[in-house]
């Protein structure tokens, strides 16, 4: 037998929280080439922000992906006050990181559950669902909302942590670090898990280089490129090296994830100590005139925001370059010669989110 | 009796949301919230779903595949659409590629407001849901829920006060 089959993996699949459908052709039981088929979940936003106010606009931003909402506004606001030559306050800047972080902790960990489902381990899913319930109890101690905060605007940040909030941060990450060692065990050094993910959907250096992969799943092929290295917001004060693993199969995008969630942990604690008194934000005044590129680090990969104004209250033209989108050719090298069984667990390491891809 | 609505399967679609409702329906099912005490279990087959849960608003790709979802979920069966762009489109109604609520392709029996709406929000609406499914296991006639009025009033009735959201078409709403 080696007559090509073709199965339609989604648009609707127990293992996607999202719709995308991925056109496998199969020879037997093993994937020959994949096909993405996209579109639907594009809604247009980049359209829609021409035609509202661009203060407006950072809600929109927040709700390119509701996972890592808070980072898309940052990008979109650090952009904004680049072409206005806004100075943002260093407070606020230090709470952009905190809560930036807190994203990336509970994107993080939702991954790992979700991943852990793609298994068959939903014992697994629900413990990390558990300990990822703390972050966003923090995010709602401290920012008012569990999800979507709204806290980023253009010029600073709408909410401060004060004594009581750094309390409740410190004792939270106390917690939550325990949690994570108690998980990342079984994750890491179960027998099972390992049979799922060591030299499964691996991929070179060179060609992860050549597809221009971003986020953990270059740092898992041993690129050290990271965003936060930049320093923007306050990263350049918070000693940040990246995580980096050489292996670059689904092993290795695990395990650096599980290290940069405990780097995240160590980078809040960081910045609540070094966090200096200054107002959180500052007034703007004016319409933005001029153009700018804006990258920062999602959970998922390096976010470009490309943002051009002409004086008026609209923006004339918002491009988002997403990390999903530029680490979908990378997940189309890892399929060919996986067996179809792994295709969820591959398709799962790069931490795939369409909202963002799509727009 | 009342077998069906003390073990409801719920099936879950993504029509066209930005990930922030589908998270927190996760986070419903996960031992914080727990929506296993009331029967409910998250499964991937539209054929053995009864209730239907979609999240988001419809676009022209994605209103066959929210179609086919449907029908292939066998009857008696609710839909709980949860957050505002499942009732009009919430924030991205504006967008060219987005055609409204999901009430234009499938009836809906209650819509969850928020953006998105919290946990406690959505439970309520899958317990609300479970009434309507006994009420259909039972044969009565189940009207499609009102959207709520607080998130949306139909242009028509613009002009007029809001009221208060009809009893059944309506979850406590988030920070609204």
């Amino acid at each position: 037998m080696s007559r090509i089959t073709v199965i339609p993996f989604g648009p609707q699949h127990p293992v996607l929280p999202e719709p995308i459908q991925l056109r496998l052709e199969l020879k037997d039981e093993k994937v020959v080439s994949a096909l993405p088929v996209v579109g639907y979940v594009h809604r247009g936003l980049e359209k829609l922000v021409e035609t509202k106010d661009y203060l407006q606009t950072v809600y929109i931003t927040e709700r390119v992906c509701g996972i890592c909402s808070f980072i898309h506004s940052v990008a979109y606001c650090q952009g904004i006050e680049t072409i206005m030559g806004v100075e943002v306050p260093p407070r606020a800047r230090y709470l952009r990181v905190i809560w930036s972080e807190t994203h990336r902790l509970h994107s993080h960990l939702l991954w790992f559950g979700l991943l852990a489902d793609s298994f068959g381990f939903e014992n697994l899913f629900m413990q990390i669902w558990r300990a990822r319930e703390a972050v966003l109890d923090l995010q709602e101690a401290t920012a008012g909302a569990r999800v979507i905060l709204g806290t980023c605007c253009v010029g600073g940040v709408r909410r401060d942590i004060d004594q009581t909030g750094r309390d409740l941060t410190l004792a939270t990450l106390d917690k939550l670090e325990q949690d994570i060692k108690k998980i990342a065990n079984p994750i890491l050094k179960d027998y099972g898990v390992q049979q799922r993910t060591v030299g499964i959907g691996r991929i070179s250096r060179e060609l992860t280089y050549e597809r221009g992969a971003v986020g953990p799943t270059a740092r898992a092929a041993g690129i050290a490129q990271d965003l936060r290295q930049t320093g923007y917001a306050a990263y350049g004060e918070l000693d940040f090296q990246p995580v980096v693993e050489t292996a670059g199969d689904c092993y290795a995008r695990l395990q650096v994830r599980v290290r940069e969630m405990n780097q995240s942990i160590e980078l809040i604690r960081r910045a609540l100590e070094r966090m200096p008194a200054s107002p959180i934000s500052v007034p703007v005044k004016g319409n933005p005139d001029g153009e700018t590129v804006s990258r920062v680090e999602q959970p998922r990969g390096e976010v470009i925001y490309y943002l051009r104004g002409n004086g008026g209250k609209n923006l004339a033209r918002m491009r988002i370059r997403t990390p999903t989108f530029a680490n979908i050719p990378a997940l189309l090298a890892m399929l060919p010669g996986a067996e179809l069984a792994n295709v969820p667990v591959i398709t799962l390491s790069i931490d795939p989110c369409i909202s963002c891809t799509e727009r | 009796m009342k077998v069906l609505a003390k073990s409801p399967w719920a099936v879950h679609f993504n029509c066209n949301s930005c990930n922030g409702c589908d998270i927190e329906f996760l986070a419903c099912l996960t031992p914080l919230y727990d929506l296993e005490r009331f029967g409910v279990l998250h499964i991937g087959n539209p054929k053995h779903a009864d209730i239907l849960v979609v999240t988001g608003s419809v676009n022209h790709r994605n209103a066959r595949v929210l179609e086919n979802v449907y029908i292939q979920v066998p009857d008696p069966k609710v839909v709980v659409a949860i957050g505002v762009c499942t009732s009009t489109g919430g924030i991205f109604a504006d967008c060219y590629n987005i055609l409204g609520g999901i009430d234009k392709v499938i009836p809906v029996d209650v819509f969850v407001p928020g953006c998105p709406p919290r946990p406690e929000a959505i439970i309520d609406g899958m317990v609300q849901s479970l009434a309507k499914l006994e009420a259909k296991r039972a044969g009565k006639k189940v009207e499609p829920a009102r959207k709520p009025t607080f998130t949306f009033r139909p242009p028509a009735e613009a002009e007029a006060p809001v009221t208060p959201s009809p009893a059944g078409s309506a979850g406590r709403g988030g920070k609204e």
